[in-house]
């Protein structure tokens, strides 16, 4: 790891995080990263899901203690115990959720705290005027007077900028600004966030659009598991070495094993056509047929996780429609699903998945006692049985289905979540990253028992972020881009090298 | 900008509408109670007759000074998302206290003042167990209900009669405008009713009140004291049922320890007929007084009929439904924006 920095400091930077080390438990969240901004430049964070973008995020803007490591400010050693300690050294955070307040006044959300007085009361005329000036700097010229609530996402957005510029600020920290924003609105975004590095406020943008970073950025930090992988400039790194340094792992050009598979059945067992939800599936074609895998291969914020959801029924569609067994059919949320045999498992193992204080065999059992009522208990000693033989078929460890489930390990905790699924005998299972975080074996493991599935019949779905993890189980892998199906192609006709290319925009260099 | 421009106010017509909505959204309710006010008050000249004179509206005020002031401390803790039981219970044990102490010969100069503290103390009580202990406002105050109660009960069982001419004054004395009557505590609650209204509107502290309401978490992180301010809400709260039962002894000539049962639901009823949302961040002390009068007038006009006076709550209850539904589907407009 570590690549040497492009370009040695010319000065001292604003900030500078050295040996940055956070833990949650046992789990190391940030390994340590060091991490620096200059005042005037627009530095961006890049990496995937559980990269530790957001956790570092936390620990620069005092959400989250640092349990090793150092802060400096101006080269100052600084403590920043809380968000409010952030914001008296004029660091101030964005956040992707809008954390004004909707009820009050345009004018009021930029002030308060802060009001103008005049009597003892506050100065209502003074504090318009001063946030008309504030939002003139940022080009908005919205009524001061008007609730915050009446407008638009992207105004809002703008005007949680001009409370954070309104005071002294030297690092503005905006988390994911554009999620919500048209092009037009990013551009505007695009044009303040230029006048304040003109101001020489360091900026940190956060996005998963590799197009703006690459519009806006003058420094890019990637980090991957928690791990610095390099610092360098943005007119020195190509998008698709980018990717490659955020995915991880030497793109080589090796033979992928596939499950050892009969052929794949020709019947398409759940398939949609022209789905769409809103923002982030646009119009989308998928089919998958009998005992194969389909994986979805795409960058984080490609519609990866939302167009499974909605093939589960998980989330409702805009429009399109879902075909299982060649019939159009409307899956009104999980349940429904499960009752059709379509099963969907989150990619949030911890908070949409295993239920950390019930047993294995609670877990395990818990779908399907669900699907059939709570009136038709399931006698003990079947639960136990049934538990016991997912345990073994699938190599749960430890063995015992009395094991509170928050004990096991994450490779583990797959294991039940998919014993949970497969005790639904479904037909078309859906599978969100199921390998996240979890050991090297394991996912090994993961990756055999999702190919025997398929040899055995099933149709699944299968989402990785690791390009190589996606070729090596898939039968067939359909590109996402930005929302959009951009190919659906059989693995055996992709390497990794080609994959990586299409995932990753093709008008690299602009 | 698209945003920029779509919300800029276009010059020309509807520029006022337009400008009134997106400026005062959160009085669009306080309006439609008005509306209810005027109406009913119209219809009750319609049908009764009589029922538009300076004596019946006078009395709307004098008949319900305690509960306006109740309402007015009320509205403080439901701005904040928080609610308030016990403030009917304070109120029967302040006056009981009250008239005890002047029974034994306490100067009112001292009862007085120990009434409001007596209620301010009940209210930091509730807003301590709710801030340092974290127990729901329902719960916290539910307790305050029962202490109080408690305590209105171990300081008379039965009902105390007040002589003292000064206390008694406050409400006999009326002064004569027009035909119109005000007595002294009518006065008093109306200067609380601008009071609170001041405060709210013109306070870092009332502010954050509204702050607090409309997002605890994000008030926190905009770096306002919501722990001071929230302990603030509930001693107002307090100190305003403790007046309340300075303007109730006067009113009743009496203290008595089972005054003031379900007063503090007609009083939450009052603050949110009057446009205040639960849910918290929304709402004016006016109009928690145009809920006190609806209320009022919804009481006056029962017993204009001759009818029982259950049909009031009734009434009051099918009212609060009403308003309870709209204000869901006002909230949950705007969470969809």
């Amino acid at each position: 790891m570590g690549d040497p920095t492009t370009t040695p400091a010319l000065d001292v930077p604003v900030l500078q995080v050295s040996g940055a080390t956070v833990r949650f438990g046992r789990e190391t969240a940030l390994d340590s990263v060091d991490f620096r901004m200059f005042a005037g430049e627009v530095h961006s964070l890049m990496g995937e899901n559980g990269a530790g973008k957001s956790t570092l995020i936390k620990a620069l803007t005092g959400a989250l203690p640092l349990d090793a490591g150092e802060i400096r400010l101006d080269g100052q050693p600084v403590r920043i115990p809380s968000p409010l300690e952030a914001q008296r050294h004029g660091i101030r955070t964005v956040y992707q959720e809008i954390d004004l307040l909707p009820n009050l006044s345009v004018a009021e959300n930029i002030a308060l705290g802060r009001e103008p007085r005049r009597y003892g009361g506050i100065d209502w005329p003074a504090m318009r005027r001063l946030a008309s000036e504030v939002l003139a700097e940022l080009g908005l010229t919205i009524d001061p007077a008007s609730q915050l609530g009446t407008h638009s996402l992207a105004v809002q957005q703008l005007v949680a900028i001009a409370r954070a510029i309104s005071t002294d600020v030297r690092v503005l920290v905006l988390d994911e600004p554009t999620s919500s924003l048209d092009a037009d609105e990013v551009a505007e975004l695009f044009r303040v966030i230029r006048e304040l590095k003109d101001r020489g406020v360091a900026v940190l943008f956060i996005s998963h659009f590799l197009d703006q970073v690459y519009e806006i950025c003058d420094r890019i930090t990637v980090l991957r598991g928690g791990v610095l992988v390099g610092e360098y400039r943005t007119t020195e790194l190509l998008r698709i070495d980018l990717v490659q340094k955020m995915l991880g792992r030497e793109i080589t050009e090796q033979r992928v094993r596939r499950p050892s598979d009969p052929e794949p059945g020709t019947r398409v067992v759940l398939g949609a056509r022209q789905l769409r939800r809103w923002p982030r599936v646009h119009d989308a074609d998928i089919e998958v047929r009998e005992a194969e895998v389909v994986g979805l291969a795409g960058l984080l914020g490609s519609g990866r996780t939302e167009l499974a959801r909605t093939l589960a029924g998980v989330d409702q569609p805009d429009g399109g429609v879902i075909v299982l067994d060649g019939t159009p059919t409307t899956i009104a949320g999980p349940r429904r699903g499960i009752g059709l045999g379509v099963v969907y498992s989150s990619e949030n193992r911890r908070t949409e998945g295993i239920i950390a204080e019930l047993t294995v065999r609670e877990n395990i059992v818990l779908a399907l006692q669900a699907q059939r009522g709570i009136l038709r208990l399931m006698p003990r000693a079947r639960q136990t049985e049934l538990a016991a033989s997912w345990i073994e078929a699938l190599g749960i460890r430890p063995e015992s289905p009395e094991t509170i489930a928050g004990t096991l390990s994450g490779g583990n905790q797959q294991k039940v979540l998919l014993a949970r699924l497969l005790a639904l005998a479904p037909r078309a299972l859906l599978l969100d990253e199921p390998t996240r975080g979890i050991d090297v074996g394991a996912k090994v493991e993961v990756q055999n028992l999702v190919g025997e599935l398929a040899a055995n019949g099933m149709s699944v779905v299968f989402i990785s972020a690791e390009l190589e993890e996606v070729l090596r189980v898939s039968t067939r892998i359909v590109v996402l881009r930005d929302g959009l199906v951009v190919a659906t192609l059989p693995a055996d006709e992709l390497s990794s090298g080609s994959l990586l290319a299409m995932v990753t925009q093709p008008d690299d260099g602009d | 900008m698209s945003a920029a421009t779509s919300t800029r106010i276009p010059e020309g017509i509807g520029t006022r509408v337009r400008r009134f909505t997106s400026r005062r959204a959160s009085w669009i309710p306080v309006f439609a109670a008005l509306g209810i006010l005027l109406a009913l008050l119209l219809a009750g000249q319609a049908y009764f007759g009589n029922f538009l004179t300076p004596r019946v509206l006078s009395s709307l005020l004098l008949d319900n000074a305690y509960l306006l002031i109740l309402a007015v401390g009320m509205t403080f803790v439901i701005l904040t998302a928080g609610i308030d039981l016990s403030v009917g219970a304070v109120l029967a044990f302040t006056a009981i206290m009250g008239a005890r102490m002047l029974s034994e010969g306490v100067p009112v100069v001292v009862v007085i003042p120990v009434m409001l503290i007596g209620g301010a103390l009940i209210g930091l009580l509730i807003g301590v167990l709710i801030q340092f202990f974290d127990v729901q406002p329902f719960i916290a105050s539910l307790a305050g209900m029962f202490a109080a109660r408690g305590l209105a009960f171990l300081v008379s069982l039965s009902s105390i009669k007040v002589e003292d001419p000064a206390i008694l004054w406050l409400q006999t004395k009326l002064f004569n405008i027009d035909g119109w009557y005000l007595s002294p505590t009518g006065v008093i609650a109306l200067l609380v009713v601008a009071a609170g209204a001041l405060v709210l509107q013109f306070t870092r502290f009332g502010r954050t009140i509204y702050a607090i309401g409309g997002n605890e978490q994000s008030a926190r992180l905009m770096g306002l004291p919501v722990v001071r301010t929230k302990l603030l809400a509930y001693i107002i709260c307090g100190t305003c049922a403790g007046l309340a039962g300075v303007v109730f002894t006067a009113y009743q000539g009496a203290g008595y320890p089972l005054n003031g049962i379900g007063t503090e639901l007609d009083t939450i009823a009052a603050v949110v007929i009057g446009g205040t949302l639960l849910t918290g961040g929304s709402g004016f002390v006016l109009g928690s007084m145009i809920g006190v009068f609806v209320y009022g007038t919804i009481k006056t006009a029962i017993s204009f009929l001759g009818a029982e006076q259950s049909w009031t709550r009734i009434t009051i209850g099918a009212l609060l439904l009403v308003f309870v539904v709209v204000q869901r589907v006002i909230v949950s407009r705007s969470s969809r924006r």
